[in-house]
């Protein structure tokens, strides 16, 4: 087994939270992002498909799922950055023994809005939602979207059928939006209990009816945090842009090599600029003609860019999964991804240049990143500095 | 009736550290004998069988040198004495 490496990681770093097909890895740099400290593995040798860190309430609680093909999928947390971390007596995800089902990975790990500073939702395989309202202390089958009429209908895509996009409205804690592939994307308004199909001008390619009201394979759905209506759709054919929170999508394919992809991102403080990873066709998969490009669109959709300074443009047949592009949320964002070829690339400058920072991992089916904010708790040497003060003032005195 | 289970390390690590575990079970089943060994190491259950308490895919269990897929599964005889072995199968990638 490999030897385990942790990075000291502090307020202002940036964290690169990395699943792989073998365990999880941690990249930190600090906030210029030129240097890169890898850690880990954690979970060795297991996918983990979905990681996220809770920064609400001072806390630095990193989430992952680990999913052991022998011993079952089991959610873990560490609140010191995986140097400990949680070995759950029972698992805490599971279906009730009555649904008949039972639980195949862990897709997503999304953190409730200010408004639900202590909820935590998982979207899993087979499709379904998770809420714990006590982070991470119990959690609870999402039964409005479990029990929804169109579950029966819902069918596996390659990737099985996973619910991998789960987003709480940044603002309105009763709204969220999830996606499952295959079924398509469906909004709920009022906490969960009903949800309605929300794919309307979305395009099924494989199906007789082309626009039907679920079923589509959506790959991945970004959300505006600063403009959360604007919603950007990357599709197994197709890209779209919704302007109404997901009532409506545009097609948004506008001179792009290919419109099927996985990943697509939005930037964290502009709304119009977007991210994706095109790759050639159903069967191929891999990014045409041998050159890694990243598409930006700045307009919303009306036009793409191809971004390639620091990328290979020859012989890189690379494939991006729908998990495994971020932002940080820095004034000059940091955009990321990993291939299933084990690298990871990054750009500190909105996509202008990019740069390989880490090469020779494992297959990569998640890239997260989060700047590391201070804790509530006040630093030791503030505490000092203040203890000094009294002390000096009483000499004083 | 008294049966000894001998369990690989991951699991082990899961009971006090335990490889052999001897347990009294309440029925002459394996289904028996698990029932009996999760109450002793509640750990054990999520990993071993799944919510629906199926044996999980690349799990095998061995009732002296029969394997229980190959017999009648968690309703495979497990007899007073018994030996059984709970290993994870040769798989992955």
């Amino acid at each position: 087994m490999p030897q385990v490496k942790h990075v000291p990681v502090r307020a202002g770093d940036v964290l690169l939270m990395v699943g792989t097909m073998k365990g999880a890895f941690l990249l930190r740099s600090n906030a210029a992002r030129k240097r890169w400290e890898k850690g880990g593995p954690y979970s060795v040798g297991a996918p983990v498909y979905a990681m996220a860190l809770d920064q609400r309430k001072g806390r630095h609680r990193l989430w992952w799922s680990e999913q052991s093909f022998r011993w079952g999928t089991v959610l873990r947390s560490s609140d010191n950055f995986g140097r400990t971390f949680t070995e759950p007596e029972t698992y805490s995800i599971k279906f009730p023994a009555d649904s008949g089902v039972t639980l195949k990975n862990i897709w997503q790990i999304s953190m409730g809005n200010a408004a639900e500073p202590d909820a935590v939702y998982c979207g899993v395989e087979p499709a379904a939602l998770y809420k714990s309202g006590d982070v991470g202390g119990t959690w609870e089958l999402v039964r409005g979207l479990f029990d929804h009429p169109h579950r029966e209908k819902w069918v596996p895509g390659g990737g099985g059928m996973c619910m991998h996009t789960v987003m709480p409205d940044p603002v309105d804690s009763k709204r969220m939006i999830i996606a499952v592939s295959t079924a398509g994307s469906y909004r709920t308004e009022d906490g969960g209990k009903t949800w309605r199909a929300r794919n309307q001008g979305v395009r099924a390619e494989f199906l007789p009816e082309k626009y039907p009201e679920f079923g589509q394979c959506v790959h991945k759905i970004a959300q505006s945090t600063s403009k959360p209506q604007r919603l950007y759709l990357q599709n197994h054919w197709g890209l779209y842009r919704s302007d109404d929170g997901g009532d409506t999508w545009q097609d948004i394919a506008n001179g792009v090599p290919s419109d099927f992809g996985f990943p697509i991102v939005v930037h964290p403080h502009d709304p119009d600029t977007a991210y994706i990873i095109p790759v050639e066709s159903d069967e191929y998969r891999c990014t045409p003609e041998g050159k890694l490009r990243v598409y930006r669109t700045r307009n919303g959709g009306k036009s793409w860019q191809a971004l390639t300074k620091g990328l290979p443009q020859k012989d890189a047949l690379e494939t991006v999964l729908r998990d495994s592009m971020a932002t940080d949320s820095l004034k000059k964002a940091g955009i990321y991804f990993g291939t299933r070829s084990g690298k990871i690339y990054a750009s500190a400058n909105n996509g202008d240049s990019w740069k390989l920072i880490a090469e020779g991992l494992p297959p990569i089916v998640c890239v997260k990143a989060a700047v590391i904010e201070e804790t509530k708790k006040a630093p030791r040497k503030a505490l000092a500095k203040k203890a000094a003060k009294k002390t000096a003032k009483r000499a004083k005195r | 009736m008294a049966v000894t289970f001998l369990i690989p390390a991951h699991l082990a690590a899961l009971a006090a550290n335990q490889k052999t575990i001897r347990v009294e079970a309440q029925s002459p089943t394996v289904r028996g004998a698990l029932e009996a060994l999760w109450q002793r190491h509640p750990a054990l259950r999520d990993r071993v069988v799944n919510e629906q308490g199926e044996v999980r895919q690349h799990i095998n269990i061995f009732v002296g040198s029969e394997c229980i897929r190959f017999v009648d599964g968690l309703a495979t005889p497990a007899p007073e004495g018994s030996e059984i072995l709970i290993v994870p199968a040769v798989s992955g990638g």
